[in-house]
């Protein structure tokens, strides 16, 4: 935004107020001194201009049969600014109405503002500019016709949906100053703190009690009356409309308001009432239904002089607010995005009433679109307008009409707190309309859209700023997860994919702790934790006590309590028989941490619970034919050898082959147990993700998960072995060595190295896996390439793993937050979107 | 006749083709098929595993088996391929008894790694696999090009011999079959073999898994060794058939030529032809055989629509051709103008769309972008007139996010989706669909589970990832409940055969918005 301007400081100051994100007109004739106005008051990328691009679409700006081409880019780019919020000036002659009004059109259409500034110089100043002028061919003629339109102009350029038309005559040019001027409705200024007020209906006593349970001192006058509060801690209230009509004392809430509002401790928004209301004191002919007749009666009561103030009041009150940077809308009915900041009619009538079809509904009450399902803006939106049993939010959203003059509450939400402090009616003053929704169980779910997902897309995380999902894996991506994965409501987080330790130079080794414990050495971390590394299958477990939090907190109410998922989203075993499992086995962390639900990261066992197909299909089979194969050749080459043949070599290789062959199966049949349904499954759960209120997975160090899940007692629990290891003490990096050899010698895995303090931008764990368990990843006779093999590349796998940590526990702590199922989903969504990335599977 | 043979089995297969997906190790493969010796393999492979084939004969002096072979019995020969190292030997070489053992040395890891960089096959399936030891096409080639010249039939000193059927015993210790022993038996025995196929245990740990999918097999008959070796060259790839590629027009010749004399008479040409030149199902695209391996599943392939019936009943069901009649009939009826095939798979019925004059807007929309690429190519998009082209749009969407790009129709067919669907997912579809996109009318087919029995041979669902097939009660409530829930008039038809007792195999419902 450009400061205030001014070329000549002696000239008599003339101040022209635009809109700071609307659309400026220069209206003057070829010569008037447009284009040196605009490039003395405006910034060069906020003036658009005709010539410029009759020479883009031409290379000729004097083009005249340009013309159409060149409006067509430049209403497009003009369009284009104001959806975006920017101030644009038009360099255009605009004399003539039909060119202003295709322009005001597109203002109007992006709900902004068109103010006109008219250069009105002498015919015969201009005349002589051109002459002087040596790009330009426009003769005297051209001028003075351009000097009718615009006479003609001025006479209709007001009515014409243009607000401010500033005349200025040369005299006037040197001293203009052009102050752009926010919306009204901008007070991004006010950071609150906020007590953001619904419906009150003329419920006088319960919004005083709701005050005060909120903090405020009531000011009252000699009649006993409140006419004022304060906040001790300087908070600031806003009411979101729908003050009056109804209730029993619309004027004691209007005069309440009204002080707060006068004394600058309250802000207040018009609300469909308000606007009828203000019609119905005006003498307009509205119908006297919906509770307006007491209103009128009231007032009628209060007096003469309070009807004028309250009149002027509800009339002063514009449809929304935005507060806190953008951060915070607060308008009567909801406001999509577009609107945010916007002026138009069109604007207010959907603050006012919502997003209305047009149709009405067997009530004969209109029927409204659910805007908010689909809203997916950063401003938190407050609103009321609707009786809802329950605050709930959608989207960023919150409805606060709670009733309260129907007999339920009258609600406040605290912001930035976003608590939600709530006082009962003292009775039900007015017949419900229709009875107020139950809670949840017929709610509305709120919709994924294909826009959240697909496309290249940045994600912003906190861990590891932002995060690109190309478009090829966001198309991967949507086939998996829309055919396969659990209800996106419960997918709330997708582990990330971890980097082995950096390759071992270690003779026959391939991985090794030492390589592990030197990268986190180097990057600083003082103390790790080795954790046994499970065979299994990865396993997200989100679990409720019940299904009411279920529906409460996961808006799921199809009677499911939790899911259990694999790393990319599958659900492990049909029914809920494992998530009860789970439940009950973890049952005592729900008190303990204080919460009605969990978020598990788990290894599910053993690893043919869920893979056996492909233990048999790709495993087993290698196995049984290398083991069928081998001695046959053996047999062979030992018949060759007694008849003299020289074999030699290739004896010496098939029994080495034959060994290794052996190693491979023993390797995966040691992960191999009998299971029967859920029967000899088990779950080792190595981290609390998170619980209400607190995402544990970035807070908590691996010491504190640990000991959480050491309570825990129960046969479905396998523990997860552990030790702590201070890097700067060899005796303990060469204990935890040997103890990494064996439990690799004994059929493990291997295990996973991690820093026990979360720490930002270095590696969440790193897997160092056994030598002959990397048989089954390497193939049996991987020990024969070693140095091969050590020539692979870790960079890209570790870069994916940085991200997808980061990008799972931002899905995590914004659910937490209690953000949108859409933003959530977009950072599960674009884990598995990035799982989707060609990087060697064996690493 | 044969040629002909082939024709007939390659036509829907050709058209149906899409891509050619190349194995990982492309290159090399080229080279293998071609039969041009590779001496000097641009492959660098170490010799490691062991794929064996031995060949006996009693004929007396048994030892001319090595001027047939052109292979001297006292030597061991190496000759390199492109994908390891063929060993030749003779374990046994007696006037009554010889014996040349074919050995390949394979190089699992080499060979994956050779083709760094120029394959999208991301699978752990290339690193660990059974081509180290099992019998394979790579055997098949192995002897077509080691033996090229006794495959030719030529003899030169031994030419009478090689012109005459002998005794011999052919022995392959790990065979890949697919179907078993019994598969083993319908192919070799016609050719005058005796056979003794027996399975291979999967695991002998592990006694439930049963077998694998290997088997050892020995032939023992009395064939020209000319027959024999060109027998094992197209017969080995087609008993594996699970990792045979389909290529190019080569493959049919080298097929007629290897065939010739005993293919065309063969009782089960049909199925070896179709085997031998069978495209291998399509491999699921390589991201997401990456997301299916990272689950542990195994790699699984597209699988045709239908599974009964499908596999030697010829390529389609007529089934399809009667849903694609039931549906055109019924957007006809509806005098539906616009239309989106909302799950449109490689667009079998968009082609069926694109038949009707009337409509003047069709869209096909689905999850999979290859499904999508193969829909445009079915279609001749690229090549269509722009005013053609104008009709039809395809782009990728899923029936469980809400998407503006559905809406706006005046009719949308869900044909065979809805049954893809989990059940728990199926109120998102219904809002997508009914709620956001609100077309005038829906029709949706899917199978009819009571139908099933009619099926032999089928057990459980009719498709593998079918997550329920409904009976008829049970697609009438779901109908009526959407229907009611979002303000539509449904109607019930069957398509199909109708049984008496258990309806029609497919089940078809007509919403109408109210």
């Amino acid at each position: 935004m450009p400061e205030p301007t001014s070329t000549q400081p002696d000239a008599p100051v003339r101040e022209l107020r635009v809109p700071a994100n609307g659309l400026v007109l220069l209206v003057g004739v070829s010569g008037s001194g447009k284009s040196t106005f605009a490039a003395t008051h405006f910034a060069p990328s906020q003036v658009v201009s005709s010539d410029a691009y009759r020479a883009i679409v031409s290379g000729d700006a004097n083009d005249q049969s340009a013309t159409a081409d060149a409006f067509e880019l430049l209403h497009h780019v003009v369009d284009v600014r104001l959806r975006r919020g920017l101030l644009t000036v038009v360099d255009a002659t605009n004399v003539q109405s039909s060119a202003r009004a295709s322009l005001v059109k597109v203002a109007k259409a992006n709900h902004v503002l068109v103010d006109a500034i008219v250069l009105d110089v002498p015919e015969s100043v201009a005349v002589e500019r051109n002459r002087a002028r040596t790009d330009r061919e426009h003769g005297a003629h051209v001028v003075a016709r351009q000097r009718g339109d615009l006479r003609r102009s001025l006479r209709s350029i007001r009515k014409e949906g243009v607000r401010r038309v500033h005349v200025l005559t040369p005299e006037d040019v040197a001293g203009a100053v052009v102050v752009p001027e926010r919306p009204w409705n901008d007070r991004g200024d006010l950071h609150g703190p906020f007590d953001v007020v619904g419906d009150v209906h003329g419920c006088a006593a319960e919004l005083r009690t709701l005050l005060e349970k909120l903090g405020w001192a009531i000011d009252v006058d000699a009649a006993g009356s409140p006419v004022g509060a304060t906040h001790p801690e300087g908070r600031t209230a806003v009411f979101v409309g729908d003050l009056v009509d109804r209730g029993p004392d619309t004027p004691g809430v209007l005069r309440l308001v009204m002080g707060m509002v006068d004394a600058g401790t309250a802000l207040c928004v018009s609300g469909n009432h308000e606007a009828k209301l203000v019609r119905a004191l005006r003498g307009a002919k509205v119908q006297v239904t919906h509770g307006l007749a007491e209103s009128l009666a009231q007032l009628d009561d209060a007096g003469e002089e309070f009807r004028a103030r309250a009149l002027a009041f509800m009339d002063g009150l514009i449809s929304h607010y935005v507060l806190d940077d953008g951060r915070l809308v607060v308008v009567h009915a909801g406001l999509k995005e577009k609107y945010h900041g916007r002026t138009s009619a069109r604007v207010r009538a959907f603050a006012l009433y919502g997003d209305t079809t047009g149709e009405t509904d067997e009530l004969g009450l209109p029927v409204r679109h659910p805007w908010a399902r689909e809203y997916r803006g950063t401003a938190t939106v407050v609103y009321g307008h609707t009786p809802t049993a329950e605050p709930e939010w959608v989207n960023n959203t919150i409805c606060l009409d709670t009733g309260v003059v129907f007999g339920g509450h009258l609600t406040a939400l605290r912001y930035p707190e976003r608590e939600i402090v709530q006082v009962a009616a003292v009775r039900e003053h007015y017949p419900p309309v229709r009875p107020l929704a139950p809670t949840v169980v017929e709610r509305e779910p709120s919709t994924l859209a294909i826009d959240d997902v697909t496309g290249t897309r940045w994600l912003v995380t906190e861990r590891a700023g932002r995060v690109k999902i190309p478009e090829e894996n966001a198309a991967a991506a949507l086939e998996v997860m829309s055919r396969y994965a659990v209800d996106p409501r419960w997918l709330v987080h997708l582990p990330p994919t971890m980097s082995p330790a950096p390759t071992s130079t270690t003779p026959g080794y391939l991985e090794h702790p030492d390589r592990a414990f030197a990268e986190y050495a180097e990057a600083g971390v003082r103390e790790v934790v080795c954790e046994e590394k499970h065979m299994g299958s990865r396993a997200i477990a989100v679990v409720t006590r019940d299904e009411a939090v279920a529906a409460r907190r996961f808006g799921v109410a199809d009677g499911s309590t939790g899911a259990v998922y694999t790393r990319t989203g599958r659900p492990f075993f049909p029914g809920p028989a494992l998530v009860d499992r789970v439940r009950d086995a973890v049952s005592p962390l729900f008190d303990d941490l204080d919460t009605d639900w969990l978020a598990l990261d788990c290894e599910l066992l053993p690893w043919s619970a869920k893979a056996i197909g492909l233990i048999k299909d790709q495993y087993a089979s290698v196995g049984a034919a290398a083991h069928a194969a081998l001695p046959a050749a053996a047999t062979t080459l030992a018949a060759a050898a007694a008849r003299g043949l020289d074999v030699s070599d290739l004896t010496a290789r098939t029994s080495r082959r034959a060994e290794n062959a052996e190693a491979y199966r023993t390797a995966y049949a040691a992960h191999v147990a009998p299971t029967h349904g859920l029967d000899g499954v088990t779950l080792a759960p190595f981290q609390i993700l998170a619980v209400e209120g607190r995402t544990l997975a970035a807070t908590e160090s691996h010491r504190w998960h640990l000991e959480k899940i050491a309570t825990l007692r129960d046969p479905l629990v396998t523990h997860t072995r552990h030790r702590f290891v201070d890097l700067t003490d060899d005796a303990q990096r060469a204990d935890a060595v040997r103890w990494w050899l064996d439990l690799t010698a004994a059929g493990g895995e291997g295990m996973v190295v991690k820093p026990v303090e979360p720490v930002a931008r270095v590696q969440p764990g790193l897997k160092v896996r056994g030598r002959e368990y990397l048989r089954l990843v390497y193939g049996p006779d991987y020990t024969d390439s070693l140095d091969l093999l050590r020539s692979r590349s870790l960079g890209r796998k570790k870069s994916l793993a940085l991200r997808e940590h980061a990008l799972g526990l931002e899905a995590l702590s914004r659910f937490v937050a209690g953000d949108p199922l859409w933003s959530v989903h977009q950072l599960a969504f674009g884990v598995l979107a990035l799982e989707s990335d060609a990087v060697d599977p064996r690493l | 006749m044969l040629a002909k043979l082939v024709e007939k089995i390659l036509w829907p297969a050709m058209q149906d083709t899409i891509t050619i997906e190349h194995p990982p190790a492309t290159a090399c493969r080229h080279a293998a098929a071609s039969g041009v010796p590779t001496t000097g393999a641009p492959c660098s492979i170490r010799h490691t595993a062991k794929v064996l084939l031995t060949l006996t004969t009693t004929h007396r002096p048994a030892t001319d088996l090595g001027y047939l072979l052109f292979k001297h019995p006292d030597r061991v020969q190496e000759f390199r391929q492109s994908f390891g190292t063929v060993t030749v030997l003779y374990p046994e070489a007696t006037e009554e008894r010889c014996t040349v053992a074919v050995m390949l040395e394979i190089d699992p890891v080499r060979l994956a790694r050779s083709s760094k960089g120029s394959t999208h096959d991301f699978s752990l399936a290339q690193y660990v696999n059974d081509r180290s030891y099992a019998a394979s096409s790579m055997l098949g080639s192995a002897i077509a090009d080691v033996f090229s010249t006794a495959r030719s039939g030529r003899g030169d000193s031994r030419q009478a011999l090689a012109d005459s059927p002998i005794p011999l015993e052919i022995e392959i210790p790990v065979l890949p079959c697919r179907g078993g022993p019994e598969i083993a038996r319908r192919i070799f025995t016609p050719l005058g073999w005796e056979v003794d196929a027996e399975p291979i245990p999967l695991d002998e740990r592990f006694p439930d898994w049963g077998p694998s999918r290997y088997v050892r097999l020995a032939l023992t008959g009395t064939v020209r060794l000319a027959d024999a070796l060109n027998q094992l060259h197209v017969l080995l790839p087609v008993l594996d058939e699970a990792k045979h590629y389909w290529q190019n027009d080569d493959e049919v010749d080298k097929l007629l030529r290897s065939g010739d004399g005993w293919l065309a008479t063969h009782p089960e040409r049909e199925l070896i032809t179709r085997r031998y030149l069978a495209r291998s199902a399509p491999l699921a695209h390589a991201a997401l055989e990456r997301l299916a391996e990272l689950d542990d599943s195994p790699v699984g392939t597209d699988h045709g629509d239908e599974a009964a019936g499908a596999d030697g009943h010829g390529p389609r069901s007529p089934l399809h051709t009667l849903r694609h009649q039931a549906v055109v009939g019924v957007l006809r009826r509806l005098e539906a103008r616009s239309v989106i095939d909302l799950g449109c798979g490689p667009g079998a019925f968009l082609d069926v769309l694109v038949r009707e004059p009337q409509l003047t807007r069709i869209a096909g929309s689905d999850v999979s972008t290859r499904s999508l690429q193969a829909a445009a190519r079915r279609l001749h998009l690229e090549t269509l007139s722009e005013r053609q082209a104008e009709r039809i749009e395809l782009f990728q969407g899923a029936l469980t996010y809400e998407d503006p790009r559905f809406s706006g129709f005046d009719a949308a067919v869900l044909m065979e989706v809805v049954e893809h669907v989990d059940p728990a997912r199926l109120p998102a579809l219904e809002r997508v669909v009914f709620g956001a996109a609100r077309p005038g009318s829906v029709v949706v087919t899917t199978p009819n589970s009571e139908y099933n029995p009619n099926y032999e041979g089928l057990h459980g669902m009719r498709h593998s990832d079918h997550r329920f097939e409904w009976t008829r009660a049970e697609f009438r409530d779901w109908a009526e409940h959407v229907a009611t829930e979002h303000g539509y008039l449904v109607e019930l038809e069957g398509v199909g055969d109708v049984d008496p007792e258990r309806g029609t195999p497919t089940q078809m419902a007509v919403f109408r918005r109210a």
